[in-house]
């Protein structure tokens, strides 16, 4: 398998003039940093001139902002009840329908895209801190600190997650912040693993031996080089990392465990229509559209991202 | 140096994960509050008193941990506190039996379609196929799964009646809750190897074999597949979890009486026994699945070593 | 760009599949909307009980009944069992001293052909019939014997925890208790092999009725010394109509007919087949689908929403029918801010029940205004048809004073948020929020909903850690006092905290008096004190249930409590 290893990260923009005899001296590094800087700006560029990537980051960028404020445009709030006025169509008067207590679903829709982005973003983000350091480290390291920090994340990965769910449902107050950690619970571990994964794939390859060679310590090692040359696939967990969030807190909806109700997620929305969605169909596909948009964009802007991010694809 | 050092070490780290999982479990268990014993009609005090007492739930908490321990090394799993006197193991084999089926079967298709997607989608990079693949595996990630199940039934159970609407009594049962299960283990696949394979296909090495002359096929099986499916073979352990979490909610749907459906209703009535059991058994389940995907791993990317070693 | 074209091309696609689906939605919705507000009637009984044969009937070659189980029966042992699923089955699989008459509510000869009462209403002798166990041994007194010897012995493995159901005979506490070490100082007694003589430890109108229920079937000889016998379907011999022929956990139960079942000629079913979904809407799915012949209450569950559209969709399948089970909300009166009875009452007069029954829980339930159901038994007749319920009415404006009064005794200003628990279940959720929002409409007060796992739920109910929780209680024999008993002080199922001795007294005068006059006359007193005086409990409506029954399906009979009977059903030629 020798033949493999070719040298794959040659950047053809180098020059002959580029290259220079350099010691083992901190201050010569910082050389290879001004490099990859450019290279994030190139991305930038490259996804800039992704239009679905961009119309997905638009359609986002719309969406977190109808959830912030189009309820404001309603003279509805999400919770109050209206009896008289049960499972009715969408009209004037209720643009979405109303559900089965009377409420207004525009509102809700919109107040639910708030809830879940936020269990989405949220969870997202603390998978990636955690998962991110937790993995690197693990991958960069090897040896034992893998093994230990491997058995730790193995051991908490293999703890059934509804019993974790239900304990800390029912040990803390049941609320938004509750739900959150009990999604990142394990939630980080996928995404360690994939860094892990990564980091142990790359870490042997020349240009890592080579900026080695040049005297990179650890840190430098990890944060300069092997993290961003893992981003494509730590970008592709993200984009999965926010709809898993979104869709794990409509599954303990699902069991009863979401949201405390009057308040709503997509999730919680979708779930309460599911019953009766064949004959109130509006209850059911505004928030299903909705989740489905928000997944859609994510995914298609994440790729984009991937791509714009990965020079070996560029062509 | 050698396999039955690495297998023998791993075996031995999944022993301890055990323990301490059992442990875990344990107590957090303890801490949910209610008991087996627990009725919207209480039972009177004597009466409970007595169930304690032959449960030994009314010895202090260690007491209980350790004779738990002590029966577990005996390979006894006890019997269940809520289904009076049925073996905890015959629990566990009846409902496996079902979430096995279903699992496996949704596994091996997600494995197989979500591949084969990946891969057209690769190599027919930005054309129609691409497009396509990868719409469908967007949408295996934007719909949530229990929306597609519902929708299946309705669609084809009771509008085209080409499939029943409940149950598990045989293949034709089997089409609608491996879809539903494998709908989005399917999308993520197929979007992980399309990654990982276009990165392959415009590798020096790959347009080195091609410019060598080497045949499509040859450099197909032997470079691309080979290279491209690594990060799947990473997700085969999540995969496998997120299958066993996700059809907790398709067994529900469809009926389908198996496991994860048991252990959201022992949990539900604090059957302690029964928790226990099958917490035991997913967690040496998901162990398994890890211990195959590392080994698996060994054999895909030669560049791990089987040590993990520091240097490389 | 090529890749974006045809992205956008797929995307498009997606969208107009996604419209072709919307808009079949949407026709079905047309052929319904409208309906389901107004579909709610006054509530009361729908549909016929299909009982009896005609001459024209023509039976269907296959007698396999199709139901679902929403819960799966955690034990086929009577002694054991403890709920409503183990006795929808163990009914068709036993049979005891007696069986409940479903129209009359009355018990009526089963096991026993016949029996003689003592004069102080304390002896029971029972004549029994020459019926068999499944195995073909004859049904005896001493199984009688041995099965309440089994419930009664604290040293059973494990201990019968309905053992209380059977504390009506002279000396079971005190055997449970071991205060009598020798069981045949407990009142009962077999005579010779087909007479069984029972002792009551006081007169107890009720008792034979009692007898019709699960923890007083007879057992076996070969259950003795094997734990076991209940959870293998080979080991269970059994004397009903049916017998145990598959089961497997978590997936289906089956019972066949019992060919040795005395009363066997009038068995038309073959076999029943139990699916076990807990999904109400898959098992309307498959109900809809020809898969099950019977969906709904009892055994299974038609979801809320769906209750007022297949009332219209099938109205030849639909049936509707009271159960004497209250649904109410209970209050901590040991705690501020209800221990002040003027605020709890001005709670139970703002709830706008007739109102929560049409938009919310759409199941044609009757409005509570007292706490015993319709279908209990009195003196003569129903007890809700001689005492009515008429404890207290919907008023805002006199509620309003009422709150204003209590939070003025209480040094309030206004009442500080309160926090009502439920258990996690859709239907306790809806009622939950639209109660929350009928109290905050009329009082101005803010309540918080707290959904809550059901262990959970009952743990903090039964440690009087709440203020305001749902609650349901369901009769457990024909008689009042199981809805009255319970709020004695340090009842077991008070957990609202309640203590008056003079509703203790009026209960222990009702449980020593046999009667029936009197009895009713204490009980309408004991009512009027819990509801009217105290308002410990807010009650919201009597319970409903609805069901949808093919119209081939006949025979299959419900109890007053509910309790739902398929031995005598048959299924037409379809």
């Amino acid at each position: 398998m020798a033949s493999d290893k070719k040298l794959v990260s040659q950047d053809a923009s180098l020059k002959p003039e580029d290259f220079r005899k350099i010691g083992i001296d901190e201050r010569q590094a910082e050389v290879i940093q001004r490099e990859s800087l450019s290279a994030w700006r190139d991305s930038w560029e490259r996804l800039r001139q992704n239009k679905m990537a961009m119309t997905a980051l638009g359609i986002l960028g719309l969406i977190i902002l109808a959830a912030l404020i189009a309820p404001l445009f309603s003279k509805y709030n999400y919770y109050s009840n209206d009896l008289l006025s049960t499972n009715k169509p969408p009209s004037s008067e209720h643009w979405f329908g109303t559900d089965d207590l009377g409420r207004d679903i525009f509102v809700r829709t919109w107040y639910g895209a708030r809830i879940s982005l936020i269990v989405g973003l949220a969870a997202a983000a603390i998978d990636l801190l955690i998962g991110v350091i937790y993995g690197g480290i693990m991958g960069y390291f090897g040896g034992r600190v893998d093994n230990i920090m491997n058995k730790v994340s193995e051991i908490l990965y293999s703890i059934p997650y509804l019993l974790v769910v239900i304990l800390l449902l029912v040990v803390l107050e049941p609320s938004l912040g509750t739900i959150i950690l009990a999604l990142t619970i394990t939630g980080w571990i996928t995404m360690s693993w994939i860094v892990r994964g990564e980091i142990m794939q790359l870490k042997n390859r020349e240009f890592v031996l080579a900026s080695r060679s040049m005297g990179a310590g650890s840190k430098r090692l990890l944060f300069k080089h092997l993290l961003p040359n893992a981003v494509g696939p730590i970008i592709v967990t993200i984009t999965l990392s926010v709809p898993n969030a979104i869709f794990a807190e409509a599954f303990l909806s699902f069991l009863g465990l979401g949201v405390q109700a009057p308040v709503a997620s997509l999730g919680s929305m979708i779930n309460d229509s599911l019953t009766g969605w064949l004959y109130y169909p509006w209850r059911f596909l505004f928030p299903a559209i909705l989740i489905s948009l928000t997944m859609l964009s994510f995914n298609i802007f994440g790729d984009g991202l991937r791509d714009a991010l990965d020079p070996k694809l560029k062509k | 140096m050698g396999m039955v050092r690495y297998v023998a070490n791993k075996f031995f780290y999944m022993l301890v994960s055990l323990f301490v999982l059992i442990s875990a479990t344990f107590f957090l268990m303890k801490a949910i509050p209610g008991d087996p014993f627990t009725s919207e009609k209480k039972v009177p005090p004597e009466i409970k008193a007595r169930l304690y007492e032959q449960y030994g739930l009314d010895k202090p908490l260690y007491h209980q941990y350790f004779k738990y321990l002590g029966e577990i090394v005996q390979g006894d799993l006890g019997v269940s506190m809520k289904r009076l006197n049925q073996d905890v193991t015959h629990l566990i084999g009846q409902t496996f039996s079902a979430s096995l089926k279903l699992g496996v079967i949704a596994i091996i298709v997600s494995v197989i379609v979500g591949v084969f997607l990946g891969m057209m989608a690769a190599l027919y990079h930005r054309k129609f196929i691409d497009s396509a693949a990868m719409v469908l595996a967007v949408l295996g990630i934007a719909v949530p799964s229990f929306v597609v199940a519902s929708l299946l039934q309705y669609v084809f159970a009771y509008k085209f009646h080409m499939f029943p609407v409940s149950g598990f009594k045989g293949p034709l049962y089997y089409v609608l809750p491996v879809t539903a299960l494998s709908a989005q283990p399917i999308a993520f696949i197929a979007r992980l190897t399309r990654s990982s394979m276009l990165e392959v296909l415009h590798a020096d090495y790959i347009k080195t074999a091609k410019a060598k002359g080497l045949s499509w096929a040859a450099i197909l099986s032997r470079h691309v597949l080979r290279n491209g499916i690594l990060p799947v073979v990473t997700y085969m352990g999540p995969m496998t979890a997120n299958i066993v979490t996700g059809s907790v909610v398709i067994e529900q749907i469809f009926g389908v009486g198996g496991i994860g459906k048991q252990f959201v209703e022992a949990i539900g009535v604090r059957d302690y026994t029964v928790i226990m059991g099958i917490t035991i058994f997913y967690g040496v389940l998901l162990m398994l699945a890890r211990f195959i995907t590392d080994i698996a791993y060994v054999f895909v990317d030669p560049r791990i070593k089987l040590s993990g070693g520091k240097e490389g | 760009m090529k890749k974006s074209k045809s992205l956008l091309l797929m995307f498009a696609l997606v969208l107009v599949i996604g419209t072709v689906l919307a808009g079949c939605g949407g026709n079905n919705n047309n052929a319904n909307s409208g309906t389901n507000a107004a579909a709610t009637n006054a509530a009361g009984n729908e549909g016929s009980t299909n009982t009896g044969t005609s001459g024209d009937e023509k039976l269907a070659a296959d007698q396999t009944l199709r139901v679902n189980l929403t819960a799966e029966p955690p034990t086929f042992d009577p002694a054991q069992a403890q709920d409503s699923q183990a006795n929808t089955v163990l009914k068709t699989m036993y049979e005891g001293l007696t069986r409940m008459n479903d129209e009359t509510g009355q018990a009526e000869p089963g096991i026993a052909e016949s029996w003689e009462i003592s004069p102080d209403g304390l002896v029971y002798t029972f004549k029994l019939r020459d019926a068999q166990w499944s195995n073909g041994d004859p049904v005896e007194a001493a199984d009688f014997v041995r099965a309440w010897k089994i419930v009664l012995d604290p040293n059973t493995d494990p201990t019968a925890p309905y053992a209380y159901q059977l504390y009506y005979l002279k000396n079971a506490e005190e055997y449970y208790g071991k205060k009598v070490t020798d069981f045949n100082e407990v009142g009962v007694k077999a005579v010779d092999a087909k007479t069984l003589e029972v002792t009551l430890k006081a007169p107890t109108p009720y008792f034979l009725g009692l007898l019709s229920f699960y923890t007083y079937y007879p057992v076996h000889k070969s259950v003795e010394g094997n734990t076991k016998w209940a959870t293998n379907k080979d080991t269970m011999i059994t004397n009903g109509a049916f017998t145990l022929t598959e089961w497997t956990t978590g997936q289906s139960l089956q019972v066949s007919k019992n060919d040795k079942y005395w009363d066997a000629a009038n068995i038309k079913l073959a076999k029943i087949d139990f699916s076990l979904v807990n999904s109400g809407a898959t098992e309307l799915l498959s109900y809809k689908n020809g898969e099950l012949d019977r969906a709904g209450a009892p055994h299974g569950e038609i979801p809320q929403e769906q209750i007022p559209i297949v009332q219209k969709e099938l109205p030849n399948e639909f049936q509707r029918k009271g159960i004497a089970s209250t649904y109410y909300y209970e209050f901590n009166i040991t705690e501020k801010p209800f221990d002040n009875v003027k605020i709890r009452k001005a709670l139970a007069m703002t709830v706008n029940r007739q109102s929560l029954i049409d938009n919310v829980t759409l199941g044609g339930q009757i409005p509570a205004y007292g706490y015993v159901p319709p279908g209990i038994a009195g003196a003569d007749g129903e007890f809700r048809t001689a005492v009515k319920d008429s404890y207290f009415t919907e008023d805002t404006e006199a509620a309003k004073k009422l709150l204003a009064e209590g939070l003025a005794e209480e040094g309030l200003t206004e009442l500080p948020p309160v926090e009502l628990s439920y258990n996690t279940s859709e239907g306790h959720k809806k009622i939950a929020l639209a109660v929350a929002d009928m109290w905050k409409q009329a009082l101005g007060i803010t309540v918080n909903t707290v959904n809550q796992e059901w262990a959970v739920f009952i743990d903090n109910r039964q440690n009087l850690n709440y203020q305001i929780a749902r609650a349901g209680w369901t009769a457990d024999y024909n008689d009042p006092m199981t809805f009255l008993d319970m709020w004695v002080t340090g009842g077991g199922n008070n957990d609202t905290g309640y203590a008056n001795p003079e509703y203790d007294k009026l209960i222990a005068d009702a449980k020593a008096s046999s009667d029936l006059a009197a009895r009713q006359e204490m009980f309408a007193k004991a009512e009027k004190m819990i509801i009217e005086d105290d308002m410990i409990l807010i009650p919201f409506y009597y319970y409903t249930n609805n069901s949808l029954t093919k119209e081939y399906l006949k025979g299959v009979t419900l109890d007053f409590s509910g309790a739902i009977d398929f031995t005598r059903a048959y299924l037409l030629e379809h």
